[in-house]
């Protein structure tokens, strides 16, 4: 069941409580039925939805390979929070602005952005939009309105509140949407950015992936609150909890949430609950810090299933154009594989590129 | 023309430049009705209203952050940072993220945006009303670093550093703010970014300060001329960091000696790097070691503040000594 509450219509004394190890595993565990509203959004919709989920599954599971292989210096990806990525994403308008975290590049490609230019950017090479100045999966795309994504955690919150500041000045409804794991609730720059935020009404939707860890740590040891989703409250936004495994719950948690800021009626926090099947990063080893039978627990409720049996009972979709379609997405992301590893290296030059508009005295040269 | 003090002059640049392109915003604490603890953006929220003037919550942070998204969405903003010793909250998101954003986007994203914050000692404002914090940012590749010391080039340099594409650090003397005053246009004008100005031409020693300490390397070089008969070429780099080295060059191949005066603390200040780049560049004309006459690695002192300050008196003997190695 997909649980989803407007906090500020719960009256005071129930809106927080102490963390209940009873209620989180409710929010982990969800019923894994069918997904909420199956009839109110558009078959090409949900078709394109699990798609999108298909192929950011698969790149997963590939870029992972090639890292352990030496490849690809790096991955960071999303295994398991499919739904709660892309249900947000699916319910972008084309003028809504991207604010990622670093997990989000299948928001990105759900957006239209080719799959070379992500593929290009993760293999560093002479095509890599950023041209080879960041590491790996810190992707952007300005044509798609996504911002860049940098390292330190929660610093991107401030940049989506300005963002939809500079947008209401300018009198437009642009909404930005940002994106963060739960461990970015700890940072100074979620404060700063939620207290903004609601001083200033400003049209921003905050997209918190509770995935339950931050690297090592649970959620438990960033916050005492009952989940994230109350901390709105206190800083007089909307604050919503949702089965972040429901990709159509997300979708319309976040469409509802986009509609009012776009409507002058302020930001939202968003929390979707769901769970981080793989590594932090290829950096990370997860056996220090869970247990097999957690994950294989969390994997019983993972989004991508679970959206394809809410397609099979609407009949919607069936195996065989299940099968046609992994197979589509396979063969798009081999062959964008391919030609992204053959690229060769930037030109030595675009070192000391767009360090500013122009280049300085002190960056020409050789030492 | 008009006789003005600094915070008449950026006050007047502010106006016209806010007046003339409805893209540039200021925001900051105190920024909007009160018009800033030093009243530099006094009559904007009269003028331009609380959403192009605003007056935001208490964290630098949240003002530099939320000004790099406006920016990114094309808005001209000018945070202001009440202190420049304030600044260290927001730290991250100028070094990590405005300074960064043109080379982690490959120069997709920008984030055009002006800094303002008054720094210096000398008007007993203590260790957190003092600081000079302005190596810390010409280390940062990616963010520009001006420092004006008069009104004339407060004005013209406010205005290049708005219509510069890149983050800007406007760092301005606060001891200077109302003790200096001359004639200033009433028109719009530029002083353009990374041009040095030859203050006081001479032919014995350079000396380059910035800030109120090109007033006491000034009197310093009086004194010595008349004292000594020792001409000192005073240099202010106005823009600090992408500096204009060939005017400082330029000076040394002609003196064949160099002092430095800066307020900040010596070690690694931007003093250190002067030093290196006219050692690189000019090692052969020198006739003299470099000296650096700079404030104290030690946190600013309250009580002690005229000692801690690299007045005057503590130049004229560097002149002295390097003129007569």
């Amino acid at each position: 069941m997909p649980r989803a509450r407007h906090l500020a219509s719960v009256p005071a004394n129930e809106r927080v409580t102490s963390l209940d190890e009873r209620a989180w595993q409710r929010r982990r565990s969800p019923s894994g039925q069918t997904s909420e509203l199956p009839t109110q959004v558009p078959r090409e919709l949900k078709l394109r939805l699990y798609r999108a989920m298909l192929l950011s599954r698969r790149l997963d599971e590939r870029l992972m390979a090639l890292q352990r292989q030496g490849r690809i210096g790096f991955h960071v990806g999303h295994r398991g929070e499919e739904a709660a990525i892309l249900g947000a994403a699916a319910a972008l308008r084309p003028q809504d602005w991207l604010v990622p975290c670093y997990r989000e590049f299948g928001a990105l490609l759900y957006r239209g952005a080719p799959l070379s230019a992500y593929l290009d950017q993760m293999f560093g090479n002479d095509a890599d939009p950023a041209h080879g100045h960041q590491m790996p999966d810190h992707f952007h795309s300005k044509a798609h309105r996504c911002l860049s994504v940098s390292a330190p955690i929660g610093t991107q919150l401030p940049h989506a509140v300005g963002i939809a500041y500079a947008a209401r000045l300018k009198g437009k409804d642009d909404v930005a949407l940002v994106f963060f794991g739960d461990g970015a609730t700890s940072s100074n720059d979620f404060h700063a950015a939620l207290n903004f935020a609601g001083v200033w009404r400003a049209p921003v939707v905050f997209a918190c992936r509770n995935n339950g860890y931050a690297i090592s740590l649970p959620a438990s040891k960033q916050t005492a609150s009952d989940g994230f989703a109350c901390k709105a409250v206190a800083y007089g936004i909307r604050g919503e909890q949702v089965d972040g495994n429901d990709a159509l719950a997300v979708y319309r948690a976040t469409r509802d949430a986009l509609e009012a800021a776009a409507a002058g009626e302020g930001p939202t926090l968003l929390e979707l609950v769901t769970y981080r099947l793989d590594a932090h990063s290829s950096s990370d080893d997860p056996r220090f810090y869970r247990s097999d039978e957690e994950v294989a627990a969390a994997m019983a409720q993972e989004p991508i299933a679970r959206m394809q049996r809410a397609l099979f009972e609407t009949g919607e979709l069936d195996e065989r154009a299940d099968e046609a379609l992994r197979n589509a997405v396979e063969a798009e992301i081999t062959e964008a594989l391919r030609v992204a590893e053959e690229r060769p290296k930037p030109a030595l030059d675009t070192l000391r590129k767009d360090v500013y508009a122009h280049t300085p005295w002190h960056l020409r040269g050789t030492t | 023309m008009m006789e003005m003090n600094m915070v008449q002059a950026i006050n007047a640049g502010l106006h016209q430049e806010m007046a003339a392109d409805p893209d540039v915003v200021v925001l900051g604490e105190d920024v909007g009705r009160v018009g800033g603890v030093f009243r530099v953006t006094q009559g904007l929220h009269e003028a331009f209203g609380e959403e192009r003037v605003i007056d935001t919550p208490l964290n630098e942070s949240g003002i530099l952050g939320t000004a790099i998204g406006m920016a990114l969405y094309g808005l001209k903003p000018i945070p202001e940072i009440q202190f420049a010793d304030f600044i260290y909250p927001g730290f991250d998101q100028l070094v990590s993220e405005a300074a960064k954003y043109r080379y982690r986007s490959g120069g997709e994203y920008t984030v055009p945006m002006v800094v303002r914050t008054p720094f210096g000692g000398g008007i007993k404002g203590g260790l957190y009303h003092s600081q000079s914090p302005e190596a810390l940012f010409i280390h940062t590749a990616g963010l520009k670093v001006v420092c004006p010391s008069n009104p004339y080039d407060a004005k013209g340099l406010l205005r290049a550093s708005i219509n510069d594409p890149d983050p800007v650090l406007f760092f301005e003397p606060k001891r200077v703010y109302r003790a200096v005053k001359m004639e200033v246009p009433t028109a719009p004008y530029e002083v353009p970014l990374s041009q040095a100005a030859v203050v006081r031409p001479g032919t014995d020693v350079t000396v380059v300060a910035w800030g109120a300490m090109l007033y006491e390397a000034l009197a310093a070089a009086e004194q010595v001329a008349g004292d000594d008969q020792i001409e000192a070429e005073v240099i202010d780099p106005r823009t600090l960091w992408p500096l204009d080295l060939e005017t400082i060059l330029e000076s040394v191949r002609k003196t064949g000696r160099l002092v430095i005066v800066h307020e900040a603390p010596r070690a690694c200040g931007f003093g250190a790097e002067l030093v290196s780049l006219v050692c690189e560049h000019a090692f052969v004309h020198l006739q003299a070691p470099p000296r650096r006459v700079t404030g104290f690695d030690t946190p600013f002192p309250y009580a002690l503040e005229d000692d801690y300050l690299p007045l005057a008196r503590r130049i004229v003997p560097a002149l002295r000594e390097t003129v007569g190695f």
